[in-house]
């Protein structure tokens, strides 16, 4: 009986749920393709009243209009690259969350690959370096150092402590 | 040996100039690629005479500033005075968009701290503002003779910006 009514009211707390979610993602009526297109699209483009947001996650009002503007467009048959080309138009490339590849961004895209090989090469000579068997700061030991460090380590030439 | 010591002290030094230079840098203002470019276009209803047009055509030939602001816009209040004195000293017009404002607070508004605008439209869905690129108001654009975007100022127009940049650009735009 229990069970019976606790799946009920999960499927109560479902029913209400569900269109709640969906108003809210959506509020136009639009076949789910293009809402789906507009979602993605909003996705890709950041809001730039609160700058680490999407357009999709904020609530900011310019959010808001933003979106309303990809779903017109979509609906007025514009293509994807044309709607983003629309937005960098108006707010410069800083509105895409994946900034195209230029001659100004070449550090921003490489700058990391050429960390991670500038890295690789050290290493690997270092490795090379080691099994060669020159190990990093290695310096032969003077005579005079050499007794000394055999006296403190408590060979035959040094005094023992008593 | 000595010299390899030195390649993390250079690489720190580099880094810490980086984020030095970073610690003035404001990440809100985000360079706008309408510079340089037609100011784009409109039409729209003026706040004072509703039936009445009035767009970037009536200003061909001079060179004016857009100042984009609103009545529920707190740092408009800032920068509001300045432009009292800009308009009082008739350097160029002063045209307003009035960004997602109702008619009746806007007006009331601009009765209260005084109206420095030749006219202003109004700009109720924000859609104008959207092709201006506005994302912060105020803001507030210089435009040339030929409908050029020259400069771009996101927020409050400072005293600084009017005395060094604004000021002498428009003497200057004016001129050609």
């Amino acid at each position: 009986m229990m069970r019976v009514v606790a799946v009920i009211l999960v499927g109560v707390a479902l029913q209400l749920a569900l269109p709640a979610q969906a108003a809210d993602a959506v509020p136009t009526e639009m076949d789910p393709v293009k809402a789906a297109r507009a979602v993605k699209l909003a996705e890709k483009l950041r809001c730039l009243v609160c700058q680490n947001q999407t357009i999709a996650d904020s609530n900011a009002e310019l959010a808001n209009d933003l979106r309303g503007q990809i779903r017109e467009q979509i609906a007025a048959g514009r293509s994807d690259d044309e709607i983003l080309q629309y937005m960098t138009n108006r707010y410069g490339d800083f509105v895409l969350y994946q900034p195209p590849f230029k001659a100004t961004t070449v550090l921003l895209w490489l700058g990391p690959g050429i960390l991670l090989l500038g890295g690789i090469a050290v290493l690997l000579r270092n490795l090379a370096r080691r099994r060669a068997g020159e190990v990093a700061g290695e310096i032969a030991l003077t005579d005079e150092e050499k007794s000394r460090a055999a006296q403190l380590l408590g060979g035959d030439t040094g005094k023992n402590p008593s | 040996m000595n010299r390899k010591l030195l390649i993390p002290l250079v690489v720190f030094i580099v880094l810490c100039g980086f984020l030095f230079a970073g610690l003035w840098r404001d990440p809100r203002e985000v360079p706008s690629p309408l510079v340089g470019k037609p100011a784009p276009a409109f039409t729209l209803a003026q706040l004072d005479v509703p039936d009445k047009a009035f767009g970037t055509a009536d200003m061909k030939g001079q060179v004016w500033l857009l100042n984009v602001w609103a009545s529920w816009c707190v740092s408009c209040r800032e920068e509001h005075p300045l432009l009292v004195e800009f308009a009082k000293a008739k350097i160029a017009p002063v045209i307003g968009l009035n960004y997602k404002d109702q008619p009746a607070p806007g007006k009331q508004w601009l009765a209260q701290n005084g109206d420095p605008y030749t006219t202003s439209v109004q700009d109720r869905d924000g859609r104008v503002g959207i092709d201006y690129g506005v994302y912060g108001v105020p803001e507030t654009f210089v435009i040339d003779k030929a409908g050029t975007i020259r400069y771009k100022q996101i927020g409050p127009i400072t005293p600084e910006a009017l005395e060094k940049t604004i000021l002498p650009l428009v003497r200057e735009l004016q001129k050609s």
